[in-house]
């Protein structure tokens, strides 16, 4: 049975959430924007996953989330990470291979996490931080805390084993985990249709854990919103786990090294026309709130980046020092005697 | 002291663990009511219930995702891998994410969790379900690698490795299970990165692991009868490596053998003979030798078993050889 939300319950959001929804949306597409542009100037090493064009997923579900739940995510997790309150400054230094970045440059942007906002690691891996998320589930479900796991993941992660052992085990010892796959219709450079066995690849395998299949608009932040409320509110309260998935599009290519040019040009004109963002001021602005309010809130986005680039760009490079520690939980990395 | 199996000391060193810390935690194939494929958690779930030692399905991934996402989250799970051949099925949650998830957050995350694992051989199973793979988690910055070859240090190791703020891979060599030996009374508890010298021998120094050690010993006395006085040192800890008390044996003996059950390439005795080369080279008098399974995978069939992993005999013969 598919639950699919496909209108807008625009009364149910209120006004506060909804600035907040924008807000973070804004500033999310900001810093992806603002990271493409320091790649272009040779000052991003490595590779890099941007999800522009993905923003309503990230700020729907951070917006519900209790200030210790948990996020799991994946490599193309700046927006996961952000949202959840993390420092834009430190990842943005992260990624620019900076001392002061979150995790002083030995992780990478495939790799952002601030566990003080329970932002708990970006996987590179796919597929591996599903069963993680599922053990963080289970420590909250024993410890008796509360919190539950928020877990997202691409449409590609549904074709691999851990997939189907995560979601078997949170169903089996009715974890308090949500997850969410964001289905932006390609598996790097691959449709996901033209290797998937079902048309829907997480919302269509629902039942085969005995859950309720859920497909919405990923690129509609109140329906995430709500979405993540309903979920999230089934997991703290007993209910166990659910599996959402979210339809969705990325604006570029799978990494930096991929212009994605295997993609049709009437399909990407179609769905830059959902864009996420656009869509979302449209309906501010149909809703009262002011092109001045709206325009405030861009700008304090826009200085928030500015802000933490700076603040990224002054910091020194990573530190040699840094090598040969953190290996072992005394800080060293010594192996013998 | 009383007199345990190898396989109650394992179970003892968990319930020891359990009692003292309630947020230790136990996962993995039929470990529950059924007390493990092997016996060797006999009593657990009578004595804590089904919610901290918990059956999961065959899900090797899941297993150890699960016990890594609570122990960066506040447990101290135990997970166990039935097989250590089944390592390779979930050897990305492993070596990827539990290894490395300290480090690449600079110390955000810590993972105090202990995989234990049957290993090794002798026991008829064939190349699937024999394999002697220390070596494999020694190779990946991140884990600590501990076999003990006794019942006392079965439960005193596996006791410091629950208590270990690190991820610790915990291999019990299967044809040891049955074996019985003193363990003391009360609370035991080992320390990791500690080799033990168990023979004392003017000679040369064999250096074993896990179910290498008896054989070792073995062999040192025959080789006493033959006027050679071998030093055997169990090195009971890959990572942390005790390389002091091994390096100091060979310092003292001159001659250095390795007795490892993996096959030849790789084996954890390389590592110990590289450091030895380049640490004590003056003091040895000969060449270093390693005494190995062949570069084979396992055969099943008793005499082909027998024949590929190191013996007392072939343990005699080659250091007899060497030191002539």
């Amino acid at each position: 049975m598919s639950t699919r939300v496909e209108k807008p319950p625009a009364a149910e959001v209120d006004r506060p959430t909804r600035l907040r929804l924008y807000q973070l949306m804004v500033e999310l597409r900001d810093f992806e924007q603002r990271a493409y542009e320091l790649f272009l100037e040779n000052l991003v090493r490595g590779t890099s996953h941007l999800a522009l064009g993905q923003e309503a997923i990230s700020a729907g579900y951070a917006v519900a989330m209790r200030a210790d739940d948990y996020t799991f995510c994946t490599y193309r997790g700046h927006g996961h990470t952000l949202a959840r309150g993390a420092s834009m400054a430190g990842a943005m230094a992260e990624l620019l291979g900076r001392g002061n970045g979150m995790l002083h440059g030995k992780g990478g942007s495939m790799h952002l996490t601030d566990v003080r906002h329970g932002a708990m690691g970006s996987y590179a891996i796919v597929g591996a931080h599903l069963p993680i998320a599922a053990g963080a589930a289970w420590s909250a479900q024993v410890r008796k805390s509360g919190q539950v796991a928020v877990c997202f993941f691409g449409d590609g992660a549904t074709n691999i084993g851990a997939f189907h052992e995560a979601l078997n085990l949170a169903v089996v010892w009715k974890l308090p985990v949500v997850f969410v796959c964001e289905n932006n219709q390609y598996m790097e450079y691959t449709p996901i249709a033209s290797v998937t066995a079902v048309e829907h690849p997480a919302a269509d395998r629902a039942s085969a854990y005995g859950l309720e299949s859920i497909l919405v608009d990923g690129n509609d932040a109140d329906i995430i919103y709500q979405t993540a409320r309903q979920t999230i509110d089934r997991a703290r309260t007993g209910g166990g786990p659910s599996l959402v998935e979210a339809l969705t599009y990325r604006h570029g290519g799978h990494s930096r090294a991929d212009p994605a040019k295997y993609r049709p040009e009437a399909e990407v004109r179609e769905w830059l026309q959902r864009d996420p963002v656009k869509r979302y001021r449209e309906r501010l602005l149909t809703n009262g709130i002011s092109e001045t309010q709206v325009n405030e809130i861009e700008t304090r986005a826009q200085q928030k980046v500015d802000a933490a680039t700076e603040e990224a760009r002054r910091g020194d490079p990573a530190r040699v020092e840094e090598i040969e520690r953190q290996v072992w939980g005394d800080g060293s990395a010594a192996w013998r005697n | 002291m009383a007199e345990l199996s190898f396989r109650e000391a394992i179970a003892a060193g968990i319930a020891q663990e359990m009692a003292r810390d309630p947020l230790v935690y136990f996962i993995g194939e039929d470990i529950g009511a059924a007390g493990g494929v092997f016996k060797a958690t006999v009593g657990l779930f009578e004595q804590f219930g089904p919610d901290r030692v918990r059956d999961t399905p065959i899900s090797e991934q899941a297993i150890i995702g699960a016990a890594m996402g609570a122990a960066m989250t506040g447990l101290r799970p135990i997970a166990e891998i039935m097989f250590s051949d089944f390592l390779a099925t979930c050897w990305d949650m492993v070596a990827n994410q539990v290894a490395k998830t300290r480090y690449m957050t600079d110390g955000q995350v810590s993972l105090p969790l202990v995989i234990r694992t049957a290993n090794g051989g002798g026991t008829r199973f064939g190349a699937q379900h024999s394999q002697s793979l220390e070596n494999w988690g020694m190779a990946v910055p991140g884990l600590k690698v501990v076999a003990p070859s006794n019942p006392a240090d079965a439960k005193g190791l596996l006791a410091a490795a629950i208590r270990d703020p690190d991820p610790v891979l915990f291999f019990e060599q299967k044809s040891l299970y049955g074996v019985k030996g003193e363990v003391p009374d009360g609370e035991h508890v080992d320390r990791l990165g500690s080799a033990r010298v168990l023979r004392d021998g003017k000679d040369c120094t064999i250096v074993a692991l896990a179910a290498m050690v008896p054989r070792s010993l073995d062999a040192a006395e025959r080789l006493a009868a033959m006027d050679i006085e071998a030093t055997v040192v169990d090195v009971r800890s890959l990572v942390p490596l005790d390389t002091r008390t091994i390096l100091s044996a060979v310092t003292k003996t001159g001659r250095l053998f390795t007795v490892e059950e993996n096959p030849r390439l790789c084996g954890w005795g390389a590592e110990i003979a590289s450091i030895a080369a380049d640490e004590c080279f003056d003091d040895l008098d000969g060449p270093i030798v390693r005494i190995t399974t062949p570069h084979v995978p396992l055969p099943a069939a008793d005499v082909l078993e027998d024949a590929a992993m190191p013996s007392v005999e072939r343990i005699v013969e080659t250091v007899k050889r060497a030191m002539r």
